[in-house]
């Protein structure tokens, strides 16, 4: 540990391994945002009720603003910054464009990868998919379209 | 930083971890979903953050003799267990009627059994009344905003509910959670784990300082697979806490109620065990009159407040339709 009470953290971001400094009560998502300088999850209520910070970390969607970081030493983490690949945008950001499933676009990365798990996690209808999804909200009422997003990318 | 600074420790193993949350400031940090909102509120201030969230405490098992959870498993990997699925589809429903499917990944069980309750005054912070975050302050919800409140278990100093599904499907099946301290494990009914607040609303439950809840046992409860079931009734659909919320679990034989169980969320400062609606059903034949007779007893005691008198109805019906809903069942 370094000397001024800060702990020795490490991460695997998008596929890159990132080493630094950060204090005992950083969340994952300041750290992300403000340590390593990806902002696509948003912060916006902080108190993990709107889906916003939802990353990927080691598989699992997250809430990163209820994560504390320390506890996520040496995870492997995927924010909408990672999500593309040498093909181009994943096939659930293309059905987004698709489905004009954003408006303002603040909630679409977290919704975005709240649903690239969802779809892993396996959903058979819409109401399902409304279901799971529950953890995202969108203040402009893309919902619709968000649904019908991920209901094509999953063949359903 | 949202709250005030605290240092960090990860327990190299559980004898690690009830050693470093004895001492005074110490929190257990499992998957932190509710000790975070806590310390951005101001409702908690850890001196020292204990990290148990690599403990090898998550397995989750299904055995001849019951059903295992670590107190580490996450609430997604328990409903998403087959053989919980399966055999315990009461707790598989009561974890999916919780929270959100990202908070479900995180929170783990044992984190679950101990979230703290969602009263206003408890997560208002500075300036509300409440006894159980600032001892002596008084009771806000008493005389203020108490829609949300306790019917049963409550006190002159608190009238706060407990907010945990899955502990109400837990209690419904007579569960019993294993406990480490530095002086071994014990072991002791959940119902017990839980204490009404009385003149102590700051203690919500029977651990001393430092123990640990390793494990959650619960007996072979597969003959109550094909008859039960988790209602929650809330203000949305999804992602909400229970206003009101019945666990309900029947075997029937011969046409007759051989066992009933029976346990409510959203009414008790603790889960709240339906012992004389239990005692309605049993011995009676499966139909209406019985599950009205429990709906009635449900409600017995009661001790409504200003602006939860409607629970009190809700109770009833959400007992009569659980009901309906497992004695219909194959």
């Amino acid at each position: 540990m370094p000397d001024d009470g800060r702990l020795a953290f490490s991460l695997t971001l998008n596929g890159a391994r990132r080493d630094l400094a950060i204090a005992p009560f950083d969340t994952l998502l300041d750290v992300i945002r403000d340590q390593l300088g990806l902002t696509g999850a948003k912060k916006g209520c902080d108190m993990g009720a709107c889906g916003a910070c939802t990353v990927l970390a080691d598989g699992r969607r997250i809430k990163s603003c209820l994560a504390l970081a320390a506890s996520y030493d040496g995870a492997a983490v995927t924010t909408i910054e990672g999500l593309e690949g040498p093909e181009g945008l994943h096939p659930l950001q293309a059905a987004f464009v698709r489905h004009d499933a954003l408006q303002c676009g603040y909630c679409t990365p977290g919704q975005i990868l709240s649903g690239v798990a969802v779809l892993a996690e396996g959903v058979r209808d819409a109401a399902e998919i409304r279901e799971a999804m529950s953890g995202n909200l969108c203040r402009c009422g893309a919902h619709p379209n968000i649904v019908a997003a991920i209901a094509e990318v999953g063949g359903l | 930083m949202s709250g005030a600074a605290f240092r960090y420790a990860r327990a190299a193993d559980p004898a690690a971890a009830v050693t470093l949350g004895a001492a005074p400031g110490a929190a257990f940090l499992a998957g932190g979903t509710d000790l975070l909102q806590l310390w951005k509120a101001g409702v908690q201030a850890p001196a020292q953050v204990v990290d148990i969230s690599r403990l090898p405490l998550a397995t989750v098992a299904a055995e001849a003799d019951g059903l295992k959870l670590g107190a580490l498993a996450r609430l997604h990997d328990v409903a998403a267990h087959p053989d919980v699925a399966r055999d315990y589809p009461l707790v598989a429903e009561a974890i999916l009627a919780s929270a959100s499917g990202q908070v479900r990944h995180m929170a783990s069980v044992g984190g679950n059994l101990l979230q703290r309750t969602r009263c206003v005054y408890f997560r208002g912070g500075e300036g509300l009344a409440c006894n159980k975050r600032a001892p002596g302050s008084g009771c806000g919800a008493l005389e203020g905003e108490n829609r949300q409140h306790a019917l049963f278990g409550g006190s002159a100093a608190c009238v706060a509910t407990h907010a945990s599904d899955l502990a109400v499907a837990l209690v419904a099946l007579d569960a019993e959670v294993e406990v480490l301290s530095a002086a071994g494990s014990r072991r002791l009914p959940l119902a017990e784990l839980y204490r009404q607040p009385g003149e102590a609303p700051e203690r919500d439950t029977t651990l001393a300082p430092g123990e640990l809840i390793a494990a959650v046992q619960v007996a072979d409860a597969a003959r109550f697979a094909g008859r039960s079931t988790y209602l929650k009734v809330r203000d949305r659909a999804s992602f909400e806490f229970a206003v009101v919320s019945v666990a309900a679990a029947l075997v029937v034989a011969g046409g007759r109620i051989a066992e009933a169980r029976l346990a409510a969320g959203g009414v008790g400062t603790v889960p709240w065990r339906l012992d004389a609606a239990e005692a309605a059903l049993v011995g009676q034949p499966v139909g209406p009159d019985a599950f009205a007779a429990a709906g009635a007893a449900a409600t017995e005691g009661a001790q409504p407040l200003a602006h939860n008198g409607f629970k009190v109805e809700l109770l009833r019906r959400a007992v009569v339709r659980a009901l309906e809903t497992v004695g219909g069942q194959a």
